[in-house]
């Protein structure tokens, strides 16, 4: 496996290999999920719309439903408006959404499709809502859509004078189901009341029942979308997925707005606990006080293992950040920080982590808009002790016999995953414990019978 | 046709029907939730198996990503098909035209990795820009003499059937300088992807036998072994859906003769053997061939009988790729004791329908280009036990309580031959059979107090 990759490494100007992020309209299609009884639609060609919901089925081990345009040789010729038209009331008629959420492709961005003014033409059934939201896959990544969607919601949906109202609007970011759970109780306990857009857990961390329903219960309602423009204020969570959201809303409906990054590690998660604390009236509860304590706790009794322990971390910018905090929390020593998404946004707030804990750069490689291969040849060249990243990264970990650790988007080859939150609290308990028995496993595994202990 | 006990399109109506063939060879709805795939993805995972070939995606990064390393097809050689290689066009590129990257690229794979052949896949923006893609694949064959062929596959031209036919003429493109003559005793597998493994399961058969296989097309293929396709005196095709142009080209350029084969059952595989040692076996081939079909055939039937009791009387329903596949699979659950009440494929053809509905009971639903409401309401009508199709339909099935088996790229255990016949038969007990499924059906009795919302 990977045999071809060379330890001399090349500048490169025209080839990807082995990618590290992927095109915008699968985000914008996970985004469109999150939302109550919405239908995403993928204004393109078929295979696009096939490929996202492999892609999430595959992530998510749930059902992920979307249309097509099914544009064809004449539609890329003479536009995509006939096909728009067609597809919508075809989807009313026989899956009856209440809101149908097109992204673009690089395919209709190309042509010119004008999404604003095809929806405008729109003969809409009474009460049947049509937004959209321009994610041409040659621009940023499957995050970038992920927020592009959300921003869409808002800029059809949110009123302008909504009534004020005592909630916040809360923006998760390109998270898991599981991540979605963790704010909703960290809300809870924090006795904050909140809007969440968007909100997939449900659409795909669905319950077994027996029955199946193509819009299962769960997402954000359209009327709390609406609404969102009378919150008192708005934490939009993941500096990159959240970054379009939270302009939107500050710019259409003039809600003060912070951007803030996904409360990942311990410092992450206690900002964000403050920002809560902020915003409700009560103090820190004492349960999150004792499960903080019980992390702290954790973390001392194993650092004797993260010390010095060299760690490669890739994935989604975002989630590579908490990553990367969550690493340096521990002890482990980030080596190679790598996304596939562009954007020196991202490098900075890596670099800012390693500042704040006093760690120093040498040595250590951070890049945006970096693929796989790159990070393999940093490896090939200086190796690492663990992975921490997703799927496609075991390719590396089987050629150089790294252990891996599996954490983002996508996770292709693992179940339950998706379950688990990476932030608050138990995201970094959930990762320590991984990551050592991951560290452990492997020295069980290489170390002399001699040195085998039952207690470590 | 007014059984359809659900909302559907007028349109769809036609693509659906009970014992009968459906409507087929039409462009999906707009607007459909459909199963289908591209242009693109049907050129891709035809092509893709060869392994030391490098699969180049000129456009943006997409269409690169999504098909990275999913085909689920082995090789006992390179692993440079497992990689995703791509020119990932950004706006610029889009705007001024991606060829300054997709020579940059194609000089960095020569550095890099100088390989045999390179195929370049131009997806649909390169298809609006309009690229000059072959003008590009010309200068590199003369500056680093390798060959460079161009797969121009708009993922807006067709649908997947429109891949695969670009494939087969790639293919050809590739096969063609190859010396032609003198034929020998062997033969060529076409349309076996080498799915965990299933190739070689069919090569060692023909092995036996004594009629090598020169060329697979494409599973567990190198570029040189494909060059000497020509040189065979039979095409023995898997999967005629993918690959019944490229059999007719090379009848109508080399001569060779093809036949259909499939190797899913045991009375398919012993079919498929003998028809080919009729084709051009010798009567020393024709003996070894009944002496395998013999041996294999009990011993596959002495692997599979544990498992019939708790599969008797079972429904099954199939959602699969092409027509053609779908034929052995009502008669592998036929022999298994189950019934098929339901079977779908996306693209499948008249003639493969007018087959399925002669071999299924009068009131099975056929349909063509099934949407997931519709395999839905269908296997619920018809109280579907067990669906058999692909990665999009797995966690469907489940969610309505039924059994799955992934026929599609996610098998892990190869389901062709003698063999994959008993693997088969596992696959369906291990899914029907779960203890799973009791706690599915306790959850509605159970006196919670809470009802699941929605």
């Amino acid at each position: 496996m990977l045999d071809q990759t060379p330890k001399e490494i090349v500048v490169r100007e025209g080839l990807c290999v082995n990618p590290l992020k992927t095109c915008q309209p699968v985000g914008a299609l996970y985004a469109a999920l999150g939302v109550s009884r919405c239908l995403p639609h993928s204004h393109g060609s078929q295979g696009c719309v096939s490929y996202h919901r492999t892609l999430l089925t595959r992530h998510f081990k749930e059902p992920a439903m979307a249309s097509s345009s099914s544009f064809t040789e004449g539609a890329s010729v003479f536009g995509g408006g006939a096909n728009l038209k067609q597809s919508v009331k075809n989807i009313f008629d026989v899956y009856d959404p209440d809101v149908i959420a097109v992204h673009t492709t690089c395919l209709s961005e190309t042509i010119g499709d004008d999404l604003n003014s095809f929806i405008q033409e729109l003969d809409l059934p009474d009460g049947k809502i049509v937004v959209h939201c321009n994610t041409p896959s040659y621009v940023g990544s499957h995050v970038t859509g992920f927020g592009q969607m959300v921003a869409g919601f808002i800029r059809y949906l949110a009123q302008k004078d909504a009534p004020k109202i005592d909630k916040i609007g809360l923006f998760p970011g390109f998270v898991n189901p599981g991540d979605i759970r963790e704010l909703k109780r960290l809300l809870a306990l924090m006795n904050v009341t909140a809007i969440i857009l968007p909100d997939p857990s449900f659409a795909l961390d669905g319950p077994m029942t027996g029955t199946y329903k193509m819009f299962p219960p769960g997402g954000t309602p359209i009327a709390d979308i609406v609404a969102l423009g009378g919150v008192k204020k708005v934490l939009a969570l993941g500096l990159l997925a959240s970054k379009e959201p939270a302009l939107t809303i500050k710019s259409r409906c003039g809600v003060e707005t912070e951007l803030l990054p996904l409360p990942m590690g311990v410092a992450g998660t206690d900002a964000f606990l403050l920002k809560l604390k902020e915003l409700s009236s009560q103090p820190v509860p004492p349960e999150l006080e004792l499960e903080r304590g019980r992390l702290i706790d954790l973390l001392l009794d194993s650092h004797q293992y993260f010390y010095q322990k060299k760690v490669a971390i890739f994935g989604d910018p975002d989630t590579v950040v908490g990553l990367v905090a969550m690493a340096l929390e521990m002890g482990l020593t980030p080596k190679y920080v790598a996304t596939g998404t562009p954007g020196e946004a991202f490098v900075v707030e890596a670099k800012a982590l390693f500042a704040a804990h006093h760690e120093p750069l040498d040595g250590v490689r951070i890049k945006a808009g970096a693929d796989l291969f790159e990070l393999h040849q940093w490896i090939k060249n200086e190796p690492v002790d663990l992975l921490i990243g997703t799927s496609y990264g075991k390719q590396i970990a089987k050629a150089e016999d790294v252990p891996m650790v599996r954490a983002g988007f996508p996770i292709l080859d693992r179940y339950g995953h998706a379950y688990h939150p990476l932030i608050g609290y138990p995201g970094t308990r959930r990762l320590a414990e991984l990551a050592l028995g991951a560290l452990m496993d492997r020295y069980d595994r290489d170390c002399a019978d001699e040195d085998l202990d039952v207690v470590m | 046709m007014s059984f359809v006990p659900f909302d559907v399109l007028d349109e769809r109506r036609k693509s659906i029907s009970k014992g009968a063939p459906p409507a087929c060879e039409k462009a999906s709805l707009a607007g459909a939730v459909s199963q289908r795939a591209c242009v693109f993805c049907g050129a891709r995972v035809v092509l893709n198996p060869i392994a030391d070939a490098f699969h180049l995606i000129h456009g943006p990064i997409g269409c690169a990503s999504y098909t990275w390393d999913i085909r689920g097809s082995m090789s006992a050689g390179s692993e440079l098909y497992r990689q995703s290689f791509c020119t990932d066009l950004r706006e610029k590129d889009v705007i001024f035209g991606g060829l300054n990257k997709l020579r940059a690229a194609l000089a960095e794979i020569a550095q890099i990795y100088r390989p045999k052949v390179i195929f370049i896949y131009a997806t649909c923006v390169v298809g609006v820009i309009g690229d000059d893609v072959l003008a590009a694949a010309r200068e590199a064959e003369a500056a680093f003499a390798i060959r460079v062929i161009v797969v121009q596959a708009p993922g807006f031209a067709g649908h997947k059937s429109l891949g695969y036919r670009l494939a087969g003429e790639a293919l050809m493109e590739l096969v063609r300088p190859a010396k032609t003559s003198p034929k020998v005793r062997a033969i060529n597998i076409l349309g076996d992807y080498n799915l965990a493994g299933e190739t070689w399961i069919v090569k060692n058969y023909f092995q036996e036998i004594g009629l090598p296989v020169l060329a697979s097309f494409t599973g567990d293929s190198q570029v040189d072994d494909l060059l000497k396709a020509p040189l065979a005196r039979l095409n023995v095709v898997q999967c005629a859906g993918s690959m019944t142009y490229l059999a007719q080209k090379m009848e109508e350029e080399w001569g060779i003769p093809w036949i259909k084969a499939s190797f899913f059952g045991v009375a398919d595989t012993a079919k498929a053997l003998r028809e080919t040692v009729d084709l051009v076996g010798s009567k020393e081939e024709r003996a070894k061939a009944e002496a395998l079909i013999a041996r294999e055939s009990s011993q596959a039937q002495k692997n599979i009988s544990p498992y019939l009791p708790g599969l008797a009387g079972k429904k099954a329903a199939i959602y699969v790729g092409g027509g053609f596949k779908a034929i052995s699979l009502i008669r592998q659950f036929k022999a298994l004791g189950l019934t098929t009440v339901l079977v779908g494929a996306q693209t499948g053809r008249p003639e493969e329908y007018e087959v399925i509905a002669s071999l299924v009971d009068r009131d099975a639903v056929v349909l063509d280009d099934a949407n997931p409401s519709e395999l839905e309401a269908f296997m619920r009508e018809k109280g579907a036990d067990v669906l058999v199709g692909g990665v999009k339909e797995r966690p469907l099935a489940y969610k309505l309580g039924v059994a799955f088996c992934d026929h599609n790229h996610e098998r892990k255990v190869p389901l062709a031959g003698f063999v994959g016949a008993a693997n088969f038969a596992k696959e369906i007990d291990l899914t029907i059979n779960s203890p799973v499924w009791a706690h599915v059906k306790t959850a509605a009795n159970l006196d919670f107090a809470g009802k699941f919302v929605g």
